[in-house]
């Protein structure tokens, strides 16, 4: 399933946010369980799939990263089951480094300026991959696909540790 | 999803937590992470001078099954040699702790530790 092509948006990993937000309203609305209330069984069992299938899509397109990963899908290099390990120590190191300062941030004289600055850090790197990652998308060739590959896997590491620091955030200074 | 008795006793008594100085010669460090659900796992193994493992830490940040096989392995792993150690395969962890298909990749990825371990002690070594 190429969800561009379902969107009418061109294969790119900068997109038209307002026009997918249209696209997907008006194909939304068409699909609508609702409007299939009284069909037969196997028109309204279309209807809900091609509503799943607009839902996902709209989901997947929205999101950079997993916009990206859909892109490479469609250039044949699939990462959404893949069991393979990253083995990059200094990456890695990097990762473990942060994840420890989280996870001792309690404890530490001022949490919440060191979960601001720990957050500005990942952010700086998160934006410094999707930068790579735009660019190698945009040559097009296997090389470039397989180094997008692996920058899509870098986000993802990247992408929990962001995740994980707003939770922290949200744990210690809910008010 | 229910985790497995064994899984929740590793989780809940993880063995060997720590770490130790990366830069020792007896130490052997393997760094491991799964992309698809960003967990990061370090394991170290202590290598005493008669070649058996005399001790390993491990410190992993993931989710229950992740932290499980890595404690397991740092049992496993002690009192074996280097060679003896890589043999330990994810499908022996994944048994032992009866993980779930989709839990899979987190005994791929202690399997992985071992071999990312030895690699560092071999390459360490060959140096000198």
């Amino acid at each position: 399933m190429n969800f561009f092509t379902l969107f009418g948006l061109p294969e790119t990993y900068h997109i038209d946010n307002a026009k997918l937000a249209n696209v997907y309203q008006s194909l939304a609305k068409v699909t609508h369980p609702d409007k299939f209330s009284n069909a037969g069984g196997q028109e309204k069992l279309m209807a809900v799939q091609k509503n799943a299938q607009i839902n996902d899509g709209y989901q997947i397109l929205k999101n950079p990263l997993s916009r990206a990963e859909h892109m490479l899908e469609l250039r044949g290099i699939s990462l959404q089951h893949e069991t393979q390990t990253m083995q990059e120590p200094a990456f890695l190191m990097q990762q473990m480094e942060w994840r420890e300062q989280l996870s001792e941030v309690e404890s530490a004289g001022d949490p919440e300026q060191i979960l601001q600055a720990l957050d500005e850090e990942v952010a700086i790197h998160t934006k410094q991959h999707f930068k790579t990652l735009q660019e190698l998308l945009e040559q097009q060739n296997d090389e470039a696909n397989n180094l997008a590959a692996a920058e899509v896997r870098k986000l993802k590491f990247l992408n929990k540790l962001h995740k994980e620091i707003e939770l922290k955030e949200d744990v210690l200074f809910e008010d | 999803m229910a985790y497995s008795e064994k899984v929740i006793d590793h989780y809940e008594n993880p063995r060997n937590v720590g770490g130790f100085d990366k830069n020792d010669p007896t130490i052997a460090t393997g760094m491991v992470g799964a992309p698809a659900c960003g967990d990061v796992m370090k394991l170290q193994l202590k290598v005493g001078e008669n070649g058996l493992i005399e001790d390993a830490k491990f410190k992993t940040y993931g989710c229950g099954s992740a932290i499980a096989s890595s404690s397991l392995v740092t049992e496993w792993v002690k009192g074996k040699t280097l060679d003896e150690a890589v043999t330990i395969k994810n499908t022996d962890i994944a048994e032992e702790l009866a993980l779930p298909p989709v839990k899979i990749h987190c005994s791929i990825l202690a399997e992985d530790a071992i071999k990312a371990a030895v690699d560092d002690y071999k390459s360490k070594h060959s140096k000198a």
